[in-house]
Order: C-alpha cells, then sequence, then structure tokens
C-alpha cells in the first residue's frame, strides 16, 4: 500500500498534531472495534455488531470538524466520528454489553446510542430517518438566534435511496440551514453493489438538484477527508448552507460481524478504493518522519490496553434489573396508560 | 358570538403561540395561506417567523419537529390530512414515540391530524388513524369531540413533554359551535360523562359523540336512559370512568368510525371484559365502520360509518339481549 502515499498540501492542517491526533482516533476506534467483533464471536454481545473498519478516515474527519454545541447523528460505521465528537470507549462498551450504566442503560444498544442533550444524536435504524431531525435541530437553533452552529449526520450509499433522505436534503436546502450530509460511498449496502442501488453517474450531483454544493472526497484518505470536509464544514459554519460530502471508499467488513461478505469483488480490495485507510496513515506518518513504524506500535499498545481493562471493566458492572426498570415510554407518569394485569 | 370547532382550534394555537416563546406551527400551507382548514388564519401575520410553509415531505415535517423538540422548543406539525400521516408514520412511531424511552430526552410534540370522514372525502380525505397511533408506545392520543375539548386539549397538548397525537375531527370544524372559549377545563387524560344514563352505556369518542347522543335522545321514546361515556383521550385510556358507568348500566356498546379489525372499540370491551366481567347484564358489542376503504358518495359514505340511527338499532338488539 505505501505506493498508494499522497502528499497533499497541509496547508489547511493547524498542524501535524491535528493529523496525529485524528490518526489515533481513527486507530482507537479500529482497536475498539476488533474488541467488540471479539466479544461478539464469544458470545458476550447479543444482537449484532457493526463496524466502521475502513471508514474511520471520513469518520474522524468530520467528528474532529464539528466541536461542542454543533449537533451530529452518526449512523452504524462512526465509531472513529463518534469519539472524536465526545463518546468514549467506556459508553461504546457499556452500550453494546447492555449495561444499566450505559447512555441507553440497557434499553437499546450497539450503534443505537447518544446522548441528545448534548447535540449527540441516538440514530434509529431507519437510514435517512435522522436527517431531517437534525434539520429541525438545527432549525430551533436558528429559532434561539444561535449563529455559528452546524448540524452533520452521515449515511451510506444505500442510505441516499431513501425518501427521508431526498425529503430531509431537499428540506434543508429551503431552509438553507447548516447542514453538512456525509456520505459513505463504500460501494455495498448489506450485499447490494452500487450499480443496483443509483443510477447517476456520481452521487455527488445530487447536490445540483437539490441546489447545494457537493464535494468529493477520497475515502481511503485522512488528508483528503480533513481537507474536503472541514473545509465543508467552515462554508456551512459561515452561512454557505447545506452540503453534501460524497466519499469513495470500500467496507472492509460484512454488513456486521454475522456477514463474511463473501460477495464482495474482490478486485475492489486492489484498486485505489479499496485501501484501509489505517495503513495509508500509517505509511503516510512514517514517509512523513512524524513517527517511526515503532512508535506506531506503541500507539496500537496503548489503544490495546485501554480497550481491554475498559472491557474488563464493563463486564463486571450489573446487568439492568427488569425489576427495576420503570417501563414506561412517557416523560409524564400521569399519562401512562394502565393495563391491568392477570 | 359563538365559536366553531375550527375556530377553538385556531384561537388555542393563537395562545399557545403567545403564552410560550417555544411554540411554533410548521405544516403544509399554513403560513400566508392560513391552512387547508383555515386552522391558522392569520397566525403568520400576528406570529411573525413561528408559523412556516413546509415542503410536502411528511417524513421530514415531523422529523423536523422532533429534532426542533430534543432542542426545546414545542413545534406544532399540522398533517394536511390524518391520511396522510403515513407518509410520517415512521418518525411519529419509530422517532418521537421512542425517544424519551431510548435516551430519556422527552420528545414534546403536537401533530395535529384533520381526521375522520365527510361527504365526499373518499378513501385518502376521510380516514381515522387514532388506533394505529395508540397501538405504539409513547405516544398521547387525543380525540376531542367538543368546542371546548378541541380549545382546552390543544392547549394541554402543547404543554405535555410527551408526543401527542391530536386527532381533530374534519366533520366538527363547521357545524358544532360553542357560545365561547372554555375558562376551565378537565384535564385531558380524562373521560367524561356527555349524558347519564341507567340502562346501557355507549362508550364513543370524536364525531361518534355527536351521533351517539343524539341516539341516545331517540331512544328516550323507547322509554330508555342510555349514559354516553365521551373518552376524550384514547391512548392513556380513562378505564375507571367505563368501568364505572357499565357497573351502573350493565350493558356496553362501542362506537367509533374507524374500521372494525382491532381499534379503540375493541379495546374498551377487552378491558370491560377482562377487568369486569361480572358487571355485564349482556355480552358488550361495538358498532365501528365497515370494512373497505372510506367510500366517495354520500350515500355509499353514511352507510360505511355508524349513525344515530345504525346507534339506536345496536342499542335496542343490545338491549333485547
Amino acid at each position: 500500500m505505501a505506493e498508494a502515499v499522497s502528499k497533499p498540501t497541509l496547508d489547511f492542517l493547524d498542524s501535524r498534531t491535528q493529523y496525529i491526533s485524528s490518526y489515533r482516533t481513527m486507530l482507537l476506534a479500529r482497536v475498539l472495534e476488533e474488541k467488540l467483533a471479539a466479544l461478539y464471536r464469544g458470545g458476550k454481545i447479543k444482537g449484532g455488531v457493526f463496524l466502521g473498519r475502513g471508514q474511520e478516515a471520513l469518520s474522524v474527519a468530520i467528528g474532529t470538524a464539528l466541536r461542542q454545541g454543533d449537533i451530529f447523528a452518526p449512523l452504524i460505521r462512526d465509531q472513529a466520528g463518534r469519539m472524536a465528537f465526545g463518546d468514549t470507549v467506556l459508553d461504546t462498551l457499556r452500550t453494546y454489553l447492555g449495561s444499566a450504566q450505559g447512555s441507553m442503560r440497557g434499553r437499546d444498544g450497539n450503534i443505537h446510542r447518544g446522548r441528545p442533550r448534548e447535540g449527540y444524536y441516538a440514530m434509529i435504524s431507519h437510514l435517512g430517518a435522522m436527517l431531517p431531525v437534525v434539520v429541525g435541530g438545527l432549525m430551533a437553533r436558528r429559532f434561539r438566534g444561535e449563529t455559528g452552529v452546524v448540524g452533520a449526520t452521515c449515511l451510506g450509499d444505500g442510505g441516499t435511496s431513501t425518501g427521508a433522505f431526498h425529503e430531509g436534503m431537499n428540506t434543508a436546502a429551503v431552509e438553507k440551514l447548516p447542514l453538512i450530509v456525509i456520505v459513505a460511498n463504500n460501494q455495498y449496502a448489506y450485499s447490494t453493489p452500487t450499480a443496483r442501488q443509483f443510477a447517476c453517474t456520481d452521487l455527488v450531483n445530487r447536490a445540483i438538484g437539490y441546489g447545494i454544493p457537493g464535494h468529493k472526497a477520497d475515502g481511503t484518505d485522512l488528508v483528503d477527508c480533513l481537507r474536503v470536509v472541514h473545509g465543508a464544514v467552515k462554508a456551512a459554519r459561515q452561512g454557505g448552507g447545506p452540503q453534501l460530502i460524497v466519499a469513495d471508499l470500500l467496507r472492509l467488513v460484512g454488513h456486521g460481524e454475522h456477514d463474511d461478505a463473501h460477495y464482495v469483488d474482490k478486485n475492489l480490495r486492489t484498486l485505489p478504493v479499496g485501501r484501509d485507510c489505517i495503513e495509508v496513515c500509517h505509511a503516510f506518518i512514517v514517509a512523513s518522519g512524524w513517527a517511526t513504524a515503532e512508535e506506531l506500535a506503541v500507539w496500537r499498545s496503548e489503544a490495546e490496553t485501554e480497550v481491554d481493562s475498559t472491557a474488563a471493566r464493563v463486564m463486571r458492572e450489573p446487568a439492568p434489573d427488569p425489576a427495576d426498570e420503570e417501563w414506561s415510554a412517557l416523560s409524564t407518569s400521569s399519562l401512562t396508560d394502565i393495563f391491568a394485569e392477570s | 358570538m359563538s365559536i366553531t370547532y375550527l375556530e377553538a382550534i385556531r384561537e388555542a394555537q393563537a395562545r399557545a403561540l403567545t403564552d410560550d416563546p417555544r411554540v411554533f406551527i410548521y405544516g403544509q400551507d399554513v403560513g400566508a395561506f392560513g391552512g387547508a382548514f383555515k386552522a391558522t388564519k392569520n397566525l403568520a401575520k400576528e406570529f411573525p417567523g413561528r408559523v412556516l410553509d413546509a415542503p410536502i415531505s411528511e417524513d421530514s415535517n415531523i422529523g423536523v419537529a422532533i429534532g426542533a423538540a430534543i432542542e426545546g422548543m414545542r413545534p406544532i406539525v399540522e398533517m394536511q390530512f390524518a391520511d396522510f400521516s403515513t407518509c410520517g408514520l415512521n418518525q411519529i412511531i419509530n422517532q418521537a414515540a421512542t425517544l424519551y424511552y431510548r435516551t430519556q430526552v422527552p420528545c414534546p410534540i403536537v401533530v395535529r391530524l384533520p381526521s375522520g370522514g365527510t361527504p365526499g372525502g373518499g378513501p385518502f380525505h376521510s380516514q381515522s388513524m387514532e388506533a394505529l397511533y395508540a397501538h405504539y408506545p409513547g405516544l398521547v392520543v387525543m380525540t376531542p369531540a367538543t368546542v371546548e375539548d378541541a380549545y382546552s386539549m390543544l392547549l394541554e397538548a402543547v404543554q405535555i413533554d410527551d408526543p401527542v397525537i391530536f386527532c381533530e375531527h374534519k366533520f366538527l370544524y363547521y357545524h358544532l359551535k360553542a357560545d365561547a372559549l372554555p375558562t376551565e377545563a378537565m384535564p385531558a387524560n380524562r373521560a367524561r360523562i356527555a349524558r347519564p344514563g341507567r340502562d346501557a352505556t355507549i362508550v364513543t369518542y370524536s364525531a361518534m359523540l355527536h351521533e351517539s347522543l343524539v341516539a341516545a335522545e331517540d331512544l328516550v321514546a323507547d322509554g330508555y336512559q342510555i349514559e354516553v361515556v365521551d373518552l376524550r383521550t384514547i391512548k392513556p385510556l380513562d378505564t375507571d370512568t367505563v368501568l364505572a358507568s357499565v357497573a351502573r348500566t350493565g350493558r356496553l356498546l362501542c362506537v367509533g368510525e374507524a374500521f372494525p379489525w382491532g381499534g379503540v372499540t375493541a379495546e374498551v370491551i377487552a378491558r370491560v371484559s377482562s377487568e369486569a366481567f361480572g358487571l355485564l347484564d349482556a355480552p358488550p358489542q361495538r358498532l365501528n365502520a365497515r370494512d373497505t376503504p372510506v367510500p366517495y358518495h354520500p350515500d355509499l359514505w353514511g352507510t360505511h360509518r355508524p349513525t344515530a340511527g345504525s346507534i339506536a338499532s345496536a342499542v335496542r338488539r343490545l338491549l333485547e339481549l
């Protein structure tokens, strides 16, 4: 992979510190997800495990471009972006393991987690559905006269086929809100290749139809992701309205850990779009003289230690107790319907 | 001076906008045009920037309201017709209704559904959606039947921290009038004895209340005193008031305008049968619309839904059981 290293201008970066910091978040996400996969295979995690392997560069780029007070509604392959926005190894593990101490308290799990009060919205499974919700969050900010805040949401090529995507994009454009939509064109929606998903030449062309700026990024290259995503966020923050970013990359895992992804065209891994963004970063850092391979190995080891110790801690935490569960879906207790129990 | 059911809804929204800076109205044609039924007439002018036209995107319209609610606003969304809320169903049942349980962040939105049949409305402008929404945990479903309730319950809906599906009946919009807006109101989660009686109980709500009251009046000539219970809100369901009425009369007919499979009438009968079987002197009965789409022609429509005549007949049969 080393021959594919690019040397674009880094003028847009605050410093190499930003690149290194982003890379280490990507690495932590990768290591954490490897742990999640192991816990799933070991039967410790029930339900599904959905990994962002291969999408860390794109995801971390939006996570780092946002700041406190912004709105972020990530999707299933955004572990890196989530952590850049403030999510933690601890809460990720707690939510996957259903801990009562996690943000979802065992009521929801895996990637369906967030802290809406902190601008970190908890996705529902229905694709495209978070897009209009972020639009509404931004409308509320505008009602209150807040300026300089943005909202971002992520989805894949498959998610762009939903009505919710279209409705939300159009509404954001009509309202001229500072919404950034990140599309990871990862070549497959579960098992369906892009040729069966859309017929336009490039998904970024959809931006023309909405009357908003569209941007392309190389999703395998952190430098390009940071440049494009931070640029789009800056434009939105300055009043430039909604921004669509489409990044080409390859999902390097199955849809979930239950899926061996046997249907993925093996040739894709030999193409630039099939590069592993972590390996690209690794080569870039070494080639730039920012760290040695040995130092990179230490960083990985540090990430593994953090993940392993946190997992051990969470495994000891109590599961939610059905007897303590409130069993009410309403915040207003006087409006809870009462069903007689026999 | 009199005020219609529709004007009461308009006045409640004006009051909510006046009282609470967090309130805004969002929906198709609700702005300068004042809404398809004029439920937001002049509100855009009186409250600049707070009554916003929305694109024809029901899913997004509801999603926008949810996002705004997360950030502390109190949006009222108008669906042009209740029927079109199916296009926003995902956001209502999967996003709004699950938000508090999942995240402990409440979702104070009000979705106004112009509901129910009118002559000539046809299959897609006549539906009664209340049972569909009541099925999902996390939603409050109101079905006001009077001008006073249209006003006071909508005001209460805006103040509730949870999502409220507000089923306002189009057939009542213009015909139903009151002398004045109410100055006090009973809580929305309580059913009301709309007419006291002793021989049988009709449990109903929304436009069917008025058909039921006419039927009860007609039955006076037969020597029967029929009690009529207006549920007002169908989720949560005020089972206690229903049971108390059945305890007095021993006979129960449930009347609803919605389709017959499942629904509010079935739920009421299930609760009464399982919780107070011994109070019943006869098998509980139900009367709903027929199991077809709502027909267009007024004569077909008038036979598709329960009417005062069909309700009176059903009560007579019930009294002979």
